[in-house]
């Protein structure tokens, strides 16, 4: 019988609490309702990709175009509503956008045979570039009122923790119950006995790379309605937060293994250091360092977890 | 018995797979420099291709190391942070504790060393996967160049400092003749020695190489500690061309880097390539870049036409194969 502590998803969410309450210790201004409720906020549309990128990476894949991804999206539904359209067609346009680019890159890493990684890397040029070639560089300002989602509230709780809370619970509920997540699963773990067990690998994969478009669509729409202006550099490095939010959850490069709750965890846990380290009075040049060094060392834990459960 | 075996794997893969990707690169290639000087009348003259080599030079050093890890079965991808982390000790070491110059860029290629080192035994001792392990690096490599830098730059070197960058030797710029002597080593080191055989099978099979007495541990120590080694040389020569050590330089470059290798034909999965392939993938991105630069495309394009092409010469390939 394998512990609570075993699961990666627990070690995370003990490190958010202990941290918590160290960085509160020492800076009370840390622990108020506001402060931790942006935390949550800034983190939710990383979270929502995170789903997306939880399903590719346990699928065996990897998805690095989704920084160029979400700077296209964010650019759709800022470009639409700024002509006039109406901001809920707006928000759909850019999370169908996003299923386009991700069926693309599901086509070729599925039927293609291009290994994703190879894939995506092309993708993250050709949209980057796409995007300023059209844009030019500019940013999208004079939104309208409502476009600003994201800065409103139901029942108190900021939208974007709600879209983080109810996108999370679905992504958890499909992972773990139904036959096409379990055949992610099955596919990221050992694709020829999938495939003997009557699974079709190429319509997982995808599956996953259009779910994982889609998601990072959302995400789009949560940072575009964020801020008053969408940059045409949106989304840079991007990828990097969210990847390292969903290894530091739990999800296995290696594929096969992880949740969507621990993903969820990972990026909280990143961007409660990065607000934490303010508080901290840390200087934010040495942020990147203390950040990688946190996702080394949840690794470094699994790694030597893994090692131990092998050996006994 | 391993040993023949090896060799006739790599035989085929040189014979068979590779002579169609490499084939296919030097026709697109050819293609692509008629193509561009016809376009435009500028391109095809002595004095801009052997400039171009000065803007290439540090994405190559960085290159040669990365095909040896890709073909292993392994990526780095902190090269771009290993470069900045160097060439900010370089700057540091200069003017903050006021080291004579000479010894300041041997700071710069030992930080880089140090940091592949760390990957290295994170990678071949610690069993981290390589890409979450150079993922974690990248930012925190990145992350101490701005620490130690406090995200200042260092500028005002002395002048002969930037005969390595901007100066020449001959007709040749100084850089270019510093990356052909480190190709023709790579390149005979991975085809001719035991230690590239090494490389090619414990990517090809990495259990098989165990069990055949290859010391996995140690061949996968070297490879990226020379990843970084290279990364310090190219800190220095970035240093010199551009004449600023910046914390934010060589962001993304990682990105090229792999770019350039996989169009080259090297094998994602490990077990096959080869460091011509990856020479011919370099001048394919840097001529295009700099030929559509040239007949008046924008620089944004041209990002968007060397991703076409990336996944165009991996479909290709695969097309190919599969008759």
């Amino acid at each position: 019988m394998r512990g609570v502590f075993a699961q990666q998803e627990a070690i995370v969410g003990a490190a958010i609490v202990v941290l918590t309450i160290l960085i509160s210790l020492i800076n009370p201004d840390f622990f108020t309702v506001t402060n931790l409720a942006d935390i949550a906020v800034n983190t939710a549309y990383i979270a929502v990709a995170a789903v997306g990128m939880t399903m590719v990476i346990v699928s065996g894949n990897i998805d690095i175009s989704i920084g160029s991804m979400l700077g296209v999206c964010a650019t759709v539904a800022g470009e639409l509503a700024r002509n006039g359209a109406p901001v809920p067609f707006a928000f759909l346009a850019a999370i169908l956008a996003g299923g386009v680019i991700g069926a693309i890159n599901g086509a070729l890493v599925a039927y293609a045979n291009i290994p994703s990684i190879v894939v995506t890397l092309g993708m993250f040029s050709i949209l980057r570039g796409g995007l300023i070639l059209v844009t030019q560089g500019r940013w999208i300002e004079r939104l309208p009122e409502d476009f600003f989602f994201s800065q409103r509230s139901i029942l108190g709780i900021p939208n974007p923790i709600w879209v983080m809370l109810i996108v999370v619970a679905l992504g958890a509920l499909f992972m773990r119950y139904h036959p096409l997540g379990r055949a992610i699963y099955a596919v990221g773990g050992n694709t020829e006995a999938a495939r003997l067990a009557g699974i079709d690998p190429k319509r997982v994969r995808m599956f996953v790379f259009v779910m994982n478009g889609l998601l990072v669509g959302l995400a789009a729409t949560l940072y575009a309605s964020k801020f008053t202006a969408i940059q045409s550099n949106a989304g840079q490095g991007f990828e990097l937060a969210v990847i390292s939010g969903t290894v530091v959850g739990g999800v296995s490069i290696l594929g096969g293994s992880g949740t969507v709750v621990g993903a969820m965890l990972g990026s909280l846990l990143i961007s409660l250091i990065g607000t934490g380290s303010v508080f901290l009075k840390i200087s934010p040049f040495w942020l990147q360092a203390v950040q990688g060094a946190l996702i080394l060392l949840t690794v470094l834990v699994d790694v030597l977890r893994r090692r131990r459960q092998r050996a006994s | 018995m391993t040993e023949t075996q090896t060799t006739q794997t790599k035989r085929e893969l040189r014979f068979g797979v590779l002579r169609s990707q490499e084939g296919i690169l030097a026709i697109l290639l050819i293609l692509i420099v008629i193509g561009l000087s016809l376009l435009s009348d500028r391109f095809l003259t002595v004095n801009n291709l052997l400039n171009q080599t000065r803007l290439f030079t540090e994405t190559a050093l960085l290159a040669l190391p990365m095909t040896f890890i890709i073909i292993s079965g392994g990526i780095d991808l902190s090269a771009g942070s290993m470069l900045a982390w160097s060439a900010v000790m370089l700057g540091f070491s200069w003017q903050l504790l006021g080291l004579p110059l000479p010894l300041a860029v041997i700071v710069c290629l030992l930080t880089g060393l140090v940091a592949g080192l760390i990957n290295g035994i994170l990678i071949a001792y610690v069993r981290v996967p390589p890409l979450i392990a150079t993922l974690a690096t990248l930012a925190i490599y990145r992350g101490f160049s701005f620490g130690i830098s406090q995200a200042r730059s260092v500028r005002g070197f002395p002048d002969d400092f930037y005969f390595w960058g901007q100066g020449q030797i001959g007709p040749f710029p100084t850089q270019f003749i510093i990356l052909v002597i480190l190709i023709i080593i790579a390149h005979v080191m991975l085809s001719r020695t035991g230690f590239g055989r090494w490389v090619y099978a414990i990517g090809n099979n990495e259990l098989a190489a165990r069990f055949s007495g290859i010391p996995i541990e140690r061949v996968k120590l070297v490879l990226y500690a020379a990843s970084g080694l290279m990364a310090g040389l190219a800190a220095f020569i970035f240093t010199s061309r551009v004449t600023t050590t910046r914390a934010d330089a060589a962001t993304g470059l990682e990105l090229d880097v792999i770019a350039a290798v996989v169009l080259g034909g090297t094998s994602i999965f490990g077990g096959s390539g080869s460091i011509i392939g990856t020479v011919l993938g370099l001048l394919i991105i840097t001529l295009l870049r700099n030929g559509l630069l040239l007949t008046g495309v924008k620089g944004d394009a041209t990002v968007m036409v060397i991703g076409i092409v990336l996944i165009l010469a991996v479909l290709i390939n695969n097309v190919l194969r599969r008759r």
